[in-house]
């Protein structure tokens, strides 16, 4: 039982010793009640070796007393009970010795009183064993000597005892003849019982083994989904209280993202098995970290000063965290022993309820809560609020609970924003920044019930306290006019309302005073009632605050994007407007802008873009009608930025309609106009009617504008549309390229240099368009933008110049104008989207002689070898694009290449990629750099052949050419392309003709040839060329069919590749000579 | 021009006269305003004039503008020469500004109204009295209920009082007025709101059309 008890056995302390305490948990149950079933009726199964006399007795501090197990056979000495049969030198078998007032020391020396103290145990039983197996970490040692102690590893006691028996048995019989020694034969006898015994206590070991086996098999590694439902449980029972909770804070630790797998520590951790980290804080003691292994929970040193973790181990391994943390926190063990959490569960849960909206809300709602507080609090007597007030002070917690109206308004809502909760929380910390300087509090019934809080609360009352004295006179005017809107007539409403408007309220000091005071509900249910006055009033006064991103979110909760959106039916226009423009402000975060879909309000704001003429003669009715089209634009701007918006809009007939509105000559109506359709023309269907609408030329002719925001956003939009071919052709054709180009003078304006910048990255795609650009000198400009510029303005330039180094004149240009360097300088960024164009851009100016030697002397080479690292398989797969030209053009390409440690052995290392983009261009390097001979020996030496052949199997099922995937179609001949290619580069070297065929390439790539593309149709024959040089492989290949394509290539146009087809079929063909002139002679 | 004492026998030609004299300085046809006088010679009790109470039931029911002393003052204003009795020209006139004063008549008249002793100024006590009955909660019960009506005046001065005399003249008012056109009925309701007004404009609109 000895191997059972140290492994399957679960030990508080895993290290030896008498300290440790056998765990309560299942396993040991099971293990403890069969140890019990063993040791009862032992004594009667085998009555010798029940009395056969330990080596040690076995001590432990046992419960029973001297009464319960008196009887014959027992006498009293004094306190203590002692058994009359003694081992040898005055040892009594069984002696129950006083320990103190409750306990005693029981030592048993024969399994028969083992059994007997069991059987007096009663009930106790369990007990018994156990504090005997916490005494006694090896019994067996005990029992039969220190030969046959638990040991690690094989353990040999009993055939070695065995054979001792054996030699003595020989022995006696030898002697057995002479004398006769009784000694030696109950010596024998003795060992013989010890054996027994063994072999017993061996069986049990094996049948304790083999159930905790059982047990332990399903549940012995801790898995992710174990560790987050342990987590999550203790989790609730955290809190600030100490009197009904078990740990004063548990979470995760390190950012919050989780893996696939559901782990949560770093992947070059999760090789250790660790599966996330734990931050603790129990209510008594310091903070500490845990870190859940597959192995179990422990301690680990926790994060240092830079926040990186220190990953080593501290102190012992637990199974569960619980027992861990019973044993880190005597108070988390009182409290779980005591349970008294649990009785607490219900209202904790409301609780949690309070934090969640809290917590999603965080952004703005904060502050909202406590201006909703006063009116909770208002019932409550004063005394209470002290009390209240005292308690959050003196515990350093307090929760405002949020008004039942809150409660009750899009709770269902927030569930939904859970997705950017993780971002907002970002965002909180500014907010409360600033609120803290400027936000005016109500310091009487602040707040009213205290529960578990943040430390933003906390920040709040001391901001109470230091604000108080200097409340800006505003906010007491602004509260005494939210109490007349309140209680006032339509009269007295409209004073008040006309008076609130002389506020500065593009303040936030007022906006927020406004809510503060609760004056938003009272704006937005006066635009309910039927006073066209009041409405107009409220919303003048909301179309401006809600410029505020906390007040824009109050409005969104109470409900006022509905009531807005119902207004836009109304006749008056002044109000249609007014309602229009504050859906633009309201309408800027994604719940909002959802809210307004779902409300039928997209369809009633396309219905406000209907206005007669735009620029035709104008009276006052007209005037306002093309007003109403212009807060019409303004709203449907903001909608614009939600996919499903989008979509709303066009088949609301927005496309049209804007077409129009966007030949109109006023400013005011060409930004949010433009605004909308370059939100739009991120999508196909918009592009698409941008394009055939005629748009293209309004937006050329905008470009031209005087203000910087509309030619951004006529950029932006040309930027967007430039995707598809016809209308780059359009711009050009409009002559839009001029201004495009004249706006790069612009530098002070970022976002118009991105958008300006973009819009000739994607026109310089078409040909047309580059000689264009050249006519203009974009290049220097461009070049002249490498410098000191954003990322996102970069991106679009470095872009541009790729798109535009594909003209061979402006590579030259590139490098007159100095731009190779500030290029080369940018491989090292880290930002995705720009290496991706910065590596095109190298890769095209590296065609250049001139240019490569420019790169070469910057070390460019290395820097796009470093990027074939990234992770990103777009930066992967460009910079092997770039490397090729990079060889091709390098001087001494060769030597350059091996220079690189481990270079070689990276780039044959990315043919395992999954991404065919990545594959192709790691091809077309592998190509190159088998030019030269000494790089290709190494590369095979890297095993390039068996990979480049196993490639060749897996293309092969796109042989047939889909018209439906074109794109992916193209891509995979893309990759054919320069697998064949890489294939019959390598074949010059050793026996890696032979090598090809041998891993099965050559059938694979006579399919090949089925393809549609001509540069396939090229590499391949080449390929095959090559291969045919092993008459292995032409025999594969015949086999394969390859002569009658071949015969067909070898009539096509291409000179290279009527070449390698008759290449080929010639050394098919003299084979087959060779063979009937080996046959006949 | 008729006068007061003139009683209502007049010829057809006097009255296709005054028809057309009354068109020349009102918003109104000429079929809506015969429709108006004849809405005139239903409503009153005496000749050809309307009295207060029946005016004042005209306000109530037709118009929705429900506060007594308001209906007194538009009754007030309407009549021009003080004899407590509206003859034709007061009534086509007074419902001229009443359903299609443009914004300078408007302000005239809805400063008519509140200047209750007619002295070219509109005073605290003026709005005070105004203001009376238009906050509907008061404050607390601790504070004095017409302490929020005062703040409220103290408002409504800042608002209007634009030379700073603490009393709003007709050029404060219309000054203000025109930068915010929602002050018109500032100190209570003395014009129909738009479906009253329209309902209106329907019927004798629609009446006058049938006749021809």
């Amino acid at each position: 039982m000895g191997q059972a008890l140290t492994r399957a056995a679960q030990w508080t302390s895993a290290k030896g010793g008498s300290g440790g305490k056998l765990e309560y948990t299942k396993i040991n149950e099971e293990l403890l009640n069969s140890i019990i079933a063993f040791v009862d009726g032992f004594s009667a199964k085998y009555p010798e070796e029940s009395k056969l006399v330990f080596k040690k007795p076995l001590t432990w501090q046992s419960s029973l007393k001297p009464n319960m197990i008196k009887g014959p056979g027992m006498t009293d000495r004094g306190e203590d009970l002692v058994s009359e049969e003694t081992a040898g030198k005055d040892q009594p078998l069984f002696c129950l010795q006083k320990h103190d007032q409750m306990t005693y020391n029981v030592s048993v020396m024969t399994m028969h009183h083992a059994e007997e103290v069991m059987r007096a145990a009663g009930d106790k039983k369990m007990h018994e064993v156990r504090a005997c197996l916490e005494a006694n970490r090896d019994p067996v040692a005990n029992m039969l000597g220190d030969r046959f102690a638990t040991v690690e590893g094989d353990d040999n006691s009993i055939f070695r005892y065995m054979e001792e028996i054996a030699k003595e048995q020989e022995m006696l019989a030898k002697q057995s003849a002479e004398e006769r020694n009784e000694d030696r034969q109950a010596e024998i006898e003795e060992m013989k019982s010890v054996l027994k015994l063994r072999l017993c206590l061996q069986r049990l070991d094996q049948q304790l083994m083999d159930q905790s086996i059982t047990i332990i098999s399903k549940e012995v590694r801790l898995t992710p989904v174990t560790v987050d439902g342990e987590v999550s449980i203790l989790k609730e029972l955290c809190g600030h209280e100490d009197d009904n909770t078990v740990l004063e804070k548990l979470d995760y630790w390190g950012d919050n993202y989780v893996f696939k797998n559901g782990c949560r520590a770093q992947p070059k951790r999760q090789l250790h098995g660790d599966i996330c980290y734990l931050e603790v804080k129990p209510h008594d003691g310091q903070n500490f970290y845990v870190t859940a292994n597959t192995s179990g929970y422990y301690c680990n040193k926790g994060p240092d000063n830079q926040g990186d973790m220190d990953y080593e181990k501290e102190g012992d391994s637990y199974r569960e965290l619980v027992t861990m943390l019973k044993e880190k926190s005597p108070k988390f063990a009182e409290m779980i022993d005591k349970q008294d959490f649990a009785l607490k569960q219900h209202d904790k849960h409301d609780k949690y309820m309070d934090v969640r909206v809290e917590q999603q809300d965080d952004e703005d709602a904060n502050e909202t809560y406590r201006s909703e507080a006063p009116r909770g609090g208002r019932q409550k007597t004063m005394d209470d609020q002290e009390k209240d007030k005292q308690k959050s002070k003196s515990q350093k917690k307090k929760k405002l609970e949020p008004s039942l109206k809150w409660r009750a308004l899009g709770m269902e809502e927030y569930s939904a924003e859970k997705m950017d909760r993780e971002k907002r929380v970002l965002k909180k910390k500014k907010t409360t920044q600033r609120m803290k300087s400027k936000t005016p509090v109500d310091n009487e019934d602040s707040f009213s019930e205290s529960s578990t809080e943040s430390e933003e609360e906390e920040e709040a009352v001391e901001r109470r306290s230091e604000t108080n004295a200097d409340l800006p006179s505003e906010y007491w005017q602004i509260q005494k006019l939210v109490k007349y809107l309140k209680g006032g007539n339509q009269t007295a409403t409209i004073i008040a309302l006309c008076s609130m408007r002389d506020f500065n309220l593009a303040q936030e000091t007022c906006q927020l005073a406004i809510r503060d005071v609760g004056g938003l509900e009272v704006l937005i249910n006066l635009l309910d009632t039927e006073e066209i006055k009041c409405k107009i009033g409220a919303l003048k006064i909301l179309k401006e605050i809600s410029r505020n991103t906390q007040i824009r979110r109050a409005i969104a909760d109470l409900g006022g994007l509905q009531t807005m959106v119902k207004i836009l039916r109304e006749h008056d226009k002044e109000l249609k407007c007014l309602a229009a423009e504050t859906i633009a402000n309201v309408a800027k975060f994604r719940r909002a802008r959802r809210t307004v879909r779902q409300h039928g309000g997209i369809k009633k704001l396309v219905g406000l873009l209907d206005c007669g003429s735009v620029n035709g003669p104008m009276n006052p009715e007209i005037e306002r009608d093309v007003e109403v089209a212009r807060c019409g634009a303004l709203a449907l701007w903001s909608c614009s930025k939600s996919r499903k918006n989008k979509e709303a809009m066009r088949k609301a007939g927005a496309i049209p309609l804007l077409a129009k509105l966007l030949k109109s000559t006023h400013e005011e109506m060409l930004i949010p106009v433009v605004g909308t359709l370059q939100e739009c023309s991120s999508e196909q269907n918009y592009r698409l009617a941008i394009r055939t609408e005629g748009m293209v030329q309004d937006l050329v002719k905008n470009l031209n504008s005087s203000t910087d925001e509309l030619q951004m956003h006529c950029a932006a939009a040309i930027f967007k549309c430039a995707e598809e071919k016809e209308t780059r052709d359009l711009v050009r054709l409009y002559g839009g390229l001029d201004p495009l180009v004249k706006l790069l003078e612009k530098t002070e304006n970022k976002e118009l240099l991105a958008a300006a910048t973009g819009a000739i990255w994607k026109c310089a795609i078409s040909p047309e368009n580059v000689q264009r650009f050249q006519e203009l000198k974009a290049v220097d400009r461009l070049v002249a933008l490498l410098n000191n510029q954003p990322e996102e303005v970069l991106v679009n330039v470095v872009g541009a110049l790729g798109e535009l180094a594909k003209d061979p004149p402006n590579r030259a240009q590139i490098r007159k104008a100095g731009g190779i360097s500030p290029l080369v300088n940018l491989l090292t960024g880290t930002n995705q989207s720009l290496l991706v164009n910065v590596t095109t851009a190298v890769g095209q100016c590296a065609e250049e002689q001139d240019n490569m030697a420019i790169i070469d002397k910057l070390d460019g080479v290395r820097l796009l070898w470093s990027l074939l690292k990234n992770q990103n398989p777009e930066v992967q797969a460009s910079a092997a694009w770039a490397i090729c030209p990079c060889i091709e053009n390098a001087k001494d390409a060769g030597e350059m290449v091996r220079s690189f440690v481990g270079g070689l052995e990276l780039i044959v290392s990315l043919l395992k990629s999954e991404h065919k983009e990545v594959l192709a261009s790691v091809c077309a390097a592998i190509a190159n750099i088998a030019k030269d001979e000494e790089n290709l020996a190494v590369i095979t030496d890297h095993g390039v052949v068996p990979m480049l052949a196993r490639l060749t199997n897996t293309v092969e099922d796109f042989v047939v050419y889909r018209p439906k995937h074109w794109k992916k179609a193209r891509t995979d001949d893309r990759l054919r392309r320069h697998l064949a290619e890489a294939i019959a580069r390598c074949c010059n070297w050793g026996n890696n003709r032979t090598a090809f065929g041998r891993e099965g390439a050559v059938a694979p790539l006579v399919k090949y040839l089925k393809s549609t593309d001509e540069d396939v149709h090229r590499s391949t024959a080449r390929a095959l060329f090559q291969l045919s040089k092993n008459p292995e492989n032409c025999i594969t290949m015949h086999e394969a069919g390859v002569v009658k394509p071949l015969i067909k290539m070898v009539g096509a146009q291409d000179e290279e590749l009527q070449e390698a087809s008759a290449g080929c079929i010639g050394n098919i063909r003299r084979l087959a000579l060779a063979n009937e002139k080996a046959r006949y002679s | 021009m008729p006068s007061k004492g003139v009683k209502s026998f007049r010829t057809r030609q006097d009255k296709q006269k005054m028809i057309e004299k009354l068109k020349k300085k009102t918003h109104f046809s000429k079929l809506e305003i015969e429709k108006l006088l004849e809405m005139q010679r239903k409503l009153s009790t005496r000749g050809n004039k309307i009295d207060r109470s029946k005016f004042r039931d005209l306000l109530h029911n037709t118009f929705a503008i429900t506060e007594d002393f308001i209906m007194d003052r538009v009754f007030k204003a309407f009549d021009k020469d003080n004899d407590s009795h509206l003859n034709e020209e007061e009534w086509i006139l007074g419902m001229s500004v009443f359903l299609r004063g443009t914004i300078d008549e408007l302000c005239k008249y809805c400063f008519d109204v509140y200047d209750m002793n007619s002295d070219g100024f509109i005073s605290r006590e003026e709005m005070f009295h105004l203001l009376k009955q238009s906050l509907i909660v008061p404050g607390n019960e601790q504070d004095d209920p017409d302490d929020g009506v005062k703040d409220l005046v103290e408002v409504a001065l800042k608002k209007l009082d634009q030379d700073h005399d603490t009393r709003v003249s007709f050029e404060d008012f219309k000054t203000s007025i025109h930068d915010d056109n929602l002050l018109l009925e500032c100190f209570g309701r003395c014009l129909p709101n738009l479906p009253r007004k329209e309902s209106f404009l329907e019927q004798i609109a629609d009446e006058a059309h049938l006749k021809k």
